[in-house]
């Protein structure tokens, strides 16, 4: 693998933490297997996309893609809270709706935004260091920041809320946790985070693309299984964390199974190696625990 | 004080497998009073706790706590009122967060949850020494997941959870049905001492006549979902396990055939 292959593959990694933290939030904060993050994903990328193309600062329209990405949590919740419906098949009704709300946002399946700027430009003017390794640099402190808020919300009486509403409910309603109130603004943090990732998608890749959800999930949550099996450990903060490693582990290893010549394979290989590797790391710590089930 | 009025709860009502849970149950608890409640299994008592708690809406009747009528207001509306001890002791906590988080939470029962951080300095040596009342040295394992304690330690800690902000009624339920007995009786003990020294008005709900005659105020029997017997002091005090027995005889006409009522 080439130098320029690995720093692309941690920039890619990087953009994918915000929807790895995104994933921990929802599956393992909130214990709430949600699926929405496959439209917000692309959601937040259209969004990006139609706003810097229509002359918005990209940092207006990064937060209006993690809007975006809020409400379609906040449906998720609502079929769920509201209706009663499955969480994951509630969360599967918005990701559907999201492949056709995409295609109106941009008004066509895929938006290239070529020369615009992005949040990234500024920083990339100057030669030295080169743009690839740049990037990943004003990516890693964007990521950073999104830690930090996200330990440091779990941490007050509202984060410990929504801990409490995904370990034991029942304990939290006795405790006067609006249970239901912690599913909407789970769900809305979670979504907005992933949309965030779908933004940077967009402006790293310079297109937006319908099609760029799918597997969302999937690449979510192997980032936090990567991250639980290499730091394990209950602390929220080294769990976060690890999501981020996990996230750039797992494009780094995806990187060097394809540019691995003897394997013999292609980029249209990738989802096969994709799902490989979550199997094999959701596999891993099973073994280690001595087969036992979770 | 709590008041219950006509309070009648029917369990799939239509169906062929309705129950009828209570039937019309009028029971007034004044502020301060430690009231224990016994009856044999499906006599109601559950769900009487239940009624209060919120966890089941009643069909009829009415539900008044501190003044409040809460009959349908749910769990977690009613929390700032009604605070509350579950018999499994897995059930009244996280066990994957810290002692002192599950402790934070409970301290803000009833609040406005904000976004302040939940255990700042003062907070945490608060609730530190709280957890020290206990005797049992979970002061200095305050950051220890839940989880790592025993049955006994969690439901001591549950205890201190349900006394750390204020609450119009104190429910247990069975709180120490799940215990060995050296961890019961220690358990016990400290639930007389917390609700002495709170002056908190309390519902117990037990299995045990012994525990329901030893600990409290005053007796209240529940059978087929109605009051059996209603007792508190003089006449209380002179009540053995046995005149509580041939009572229920008496007033039945029909024999106890729930060994675990007549035990311990």
């Amino acid at each position: 693998m080439t130098s320029f292959a690995l720093w692309g593959a941690i920039e890619t990694g990087l953009v994918f933490a915000f929807v790895g933290i995104g994933v921990y939030l929802a599956f393992r904060i909130l214990d709430f297997p949600d699926l929405t993050v496959d439209g917000s994903f692309p959601l937040g990328g259209a969004v990006t996309a139609v706003l810097i193309l229509g002359g918005w600062n990209p940092w207006a329209a990064m937060a209006a893609a993690a809007v975006a990405g809020a409400l379609a949590g906040l449906v998720t919740a609502a079929l769920n809270v509201w209706f009663r419906i499955l969480h994951i098949l509630a969360s599967i009704l918005t990701m559907t709706a999201l492949y056709s709300i995409n295609i109106r946002v941009m008004d066509r399946p895929n938006m290239p935004i070529m020369n615009a700027e992005t949040v990234l430009t500024p920083f990339l003017h100057g030669t030295t260091p080169p743009a690839y390794i740049m990037r990943p640099i004003v990516l890693a402190v964007l990521v950073a920041i999104a830690v930090a808020l996200v330990v440091l919300f779990l941490a007050t009486d509202t984060g410990l809320a929504m801990r409490a509403t995904g370990a034991n409910k029942r304990m939290a309603r006795a405790q006067g946790v609006r249970t239901g109130g912690m599913v909407f603004l789970g769900l809305a943090l979670s979504n907005a985070l992933v949309a965030v990732g779908g933004s940077l998608f967009t402006q790293t890749s310079r297109f937006a693309d319908v099609t760029a959800g799918v597997g969302t999930i999937v690449v979510g949550l192997a980032a936090v299984i990567i991250g639980e099996t290499l730091l394990p450990g209950r602390r929220i903060l080294v769990a976060v964390i690890g999501c981020v490693i996990g996230s750039v582990i797992y494009r780094v290893a995806v990187q060097f199974a394809l540019s691995a010549d003897f394997l013999g394979l292609q980029a249209s290989d990738l989802r096969l190696v994709i799902a490989v590797l979550v199997a094999v790391a959701l596999i891993l710590p099973r073994l280690r625990r001595g087969g036992s089930s979770t | 004080m709590i008041a219950v009025e006509q309070l009648g709860v029917v369990f799939g009502r239509g169906t062929p497998l309705e129950k009828r849970a209570l039937a019309g149950v009028d029971l007034t608890i004044p502020t301060g009073t430690f009231v224990t409640v016994i009856g044999s299994n499906g006599a109601g008592k559950s769900t009487l706790l239940g009624a209060l708690a919120g966890d089941v809406i009643p069909t009829e009747g009415r539900v008044v706590v501190g003044g409040v009528d809460v009959t349908r207001r749910p769990t977690a509306r009613r929390a700032r009122l009604v605070a509350r001890v579950f018999q499994d002791p897995l059930a009244g906590s996280c066990a994957d967060l810290s002692i002192a988080e599950n402790l934070a939470l409970a301290d803000a029962r009833g609040h406005v949850r904000g976004l302040r951080l939940a255990l700042p300095r003062r907070r945490r040596e608060r609730l530190r020494e709280r957890i020290a009342g206990l005797g049992l040295g979970l002061e200095k394992r305050l950051d220890d997941r839940m989880g790592l304690l025993s049955g006994g330690q969690r439901q001591s800690v549950a205890l201190v959870m349900a006394t750390l902000a204020k609450s119009e009624v104190l429910l247990l339920d069975e709180h120490t049905a799940a215990l060995d007995p050296g961890m019961a009786e220690f358990v016990m003990g400290l639930t007389q001492k917390l609700v002495a020294e709170e002056k908190l008005t309390t519902l117990m709900v037990t299995h045990s006549m012994r525990q329901a005659l030893d600990y409290g105020d005053r007796t209240i029997m529940l059978h087929e979902g109605r009051i059996l017997l209603d007792v508190e002091g003089g006449s209380r005090h002179d009540l053995s396990v046995e005149d509580l027995v041939a009572m229920f005889r008496k007033t039945r006409g029909q024999t106890i055939d729930d060994d675990a009522l007549l035990m311990g």
